[in-house]
């Protein structure tokens, strides 16, 4: 995989800081050889060519850039990309099979879940990360576990009901 | 937007992480949750030459009680961990009362109570707790371990004293010598915003005497604000209307508040005493309901 970078003619190419890391995203090994800076959603967005993981705020605030990191979300523009070596991420293009959506994405299409849809990959890893956790969350569990998600457009109730059809959906399965 | 360049370091040991700081001297960096540290080098208020990332280290997720009571929490134990602890809910009601309103969850599962303290933002949540409640910080350095008092560690906005080769290990709460109550409550404008204000209380009662009280104040000054006098006002008495009434005035007294977007300074320092009254009126209840 190669990743090209930005060149400011401050540094010799052979001097700026590139460290090899060996990781597994959406179940796939991965070896990249990354600028130390980089940020994880950036190698997610740029090296991997997975654009499902929005970058929004660049800021911490807004959680569309969500990712799961051994399970856990976090927040990919706040992560260095060489942290995640030796790590497993998953994306919002790990979340359905080639034949099948997952039951969240499902969700949000019969709830009517997203609007403009920016939000819509960060809501949907928090929200995986909190049915793997709580298979049977209540109204209140889901709008807590999903604070760090900023929806501009949908008022967040439609979203809510959305995660509810999923956790309905699995448990049933 | 993207950091300076950095050099990147990922230890195995703490040895070998205090000998990569030796090395780097004052350009480095210590890289434990960065939820702090990484917004400020994507702003560039932080270029650090070199990273030195201890989570990698072995055994810095902890949080445990040793068998005096004496609480220990590792640098790499996250706030989500704090947030779950049920060491925590049934123990340290002030820790156990902030945990949750730390950031946002997400920021939650990678930030740690050390990385906070050390930070020293005035607006950080933790550093209050830690000061209310007495707590240290344990360093470690080529010439070994230090503890240093929470109320000594930090020296302004942002600054704290540790060498530039030390590394915070451990957060320390020391055992309670009473019946622990208290609590932490903070306005914030949205979830994940940093405090407007934010106050936090720790008690321990004894035969219905307050024996030990500490009140630290979060985003109403250059740095976290130690109540000592309001502290004081509550201690060897029971707590009273009085006694409440007395230690909320005292509390908003010290506040240093600026008005800024977040409301005036009159509004903080209203937020500062309604706080308190608001804790220990609830710990009163609690108090009395155990008795």
């Amino acid at each position: 995989m190669t990743i090209v970078y930005e060149d400011h003619d401050d540094q010799a190419a052979s001097d700026v800081p590139v460290r090899r890391i060996r990781f597994t995203i959406n179940g796939q090994k991965k070896i990249a050889e990354v600028e130390t800076r980089l940020l994880l959603a950036h190698l997610i967005r740029q090296g991997l060519k997975l654009t499902g993981t929005h970058t929004g705020c660049d800021t911490t605030n807004c959680g569309a850039c969500t990712v799961l990191v051994d399970g856990r979300a976090v927040k990919s523009c706040t992560m260095l990309a060489v942290q995640a070596d030796g790590h497993e991420i998953t994306t919002v293009e790990g979340l359905a099979t080639a034949s099948e959506l997952h039951p969240l994405q499902e969700g949000f299409k019969e709830e009517h879940g997203l609007q403009c849809g920016f939000c819509t990959p960060g809501m949907m890893m928090a929200a995986k990360a909190l049915l793997d956790s709580n298979p049977d969350p209540t109204e209140e569990d889901i709008r807590w576990a999903l604070s760090g998600n900023l929806c501009r457009c949908t008022g967040y109730q439609n979203i809510v009901k959305s995660v509810l059809w999923a956790a309905e959906k699995l448990r049933s399965q | 937007m993207y950091p300076s360049r950095f050099r990147y370091e990922a230890p195995r040991s703490l040895d070998e992480a205090i000998d990569l700081l030796r090395l780097g001297g004052d350009y480095a960096k210590v890289l434990a949750g960065g939820q702090s540290l990484i917004p400020l080098m994507k702003l560039r208020f932080a270029s650090p030459e070199l990273i030195v990332d201890i989570n990698n280290v072995p055994g810095l997720d902890y949080h445990r009680a040793d068998p005096d009571g004496t609480l220990r929490i590792g640098a790499l134990c996250r706030h989500a961990d704090l947030e779950r602890s049920a060491l925590l809910a049934s123990t340290q009601p002030t820790m156990a009362a902030a945990a949750p309103l730390i950031a946002d969850p997400i920021v939650r599962n990678r930030g740690t109570l050390v990385g906070s303290v050390c930070h020293a933002d005035p607006q950080g949540d933790w550093a209050s707790v830690v000061l209310a409640l007495g707590g240290s910080i344990v360093a470690r350095g080529p010439g070994g371990r230090r503890t240093i008092r929470a109320a000594d560690f930090v020296t302004g906005p942002f600054q704290n004293v540790l060498d530039p080769d030390e590394i915070a290990v451990e957060a320390v709460i020391p055992a309670a010598k009473g019946i622990r109550s208290g609590g932490y409550l903070k306005l914030e404008r949205r979830v994940g915003d940093f405090a407007t204000a934010g106050v936090a209380v720790a008690l321990e009662t004894a035969g219905g005497n307050v024996i030990r009280a500490g009140i630290a104040l979060t985003g109403v000054g250059g740095s976290t604000i130690e109540a000592t006098a309001a502290a004081e006002a509550l201690v060897g008495k029971p707590l009273s209307a009085g006694s409440i009434e007395q230690a909320a005035g005292l509390a908003a007294e010290v506040a240093r508040p600026r008005s800024d977007h977040r409301g005036s300074a009159e509004f903080k320092r209203h937020i500062v005493r309604t706080f308190v009254e608001r804790i220990l009126t609830r710990a009163d209840a609690t108090a009395e309901r155990a008795a």
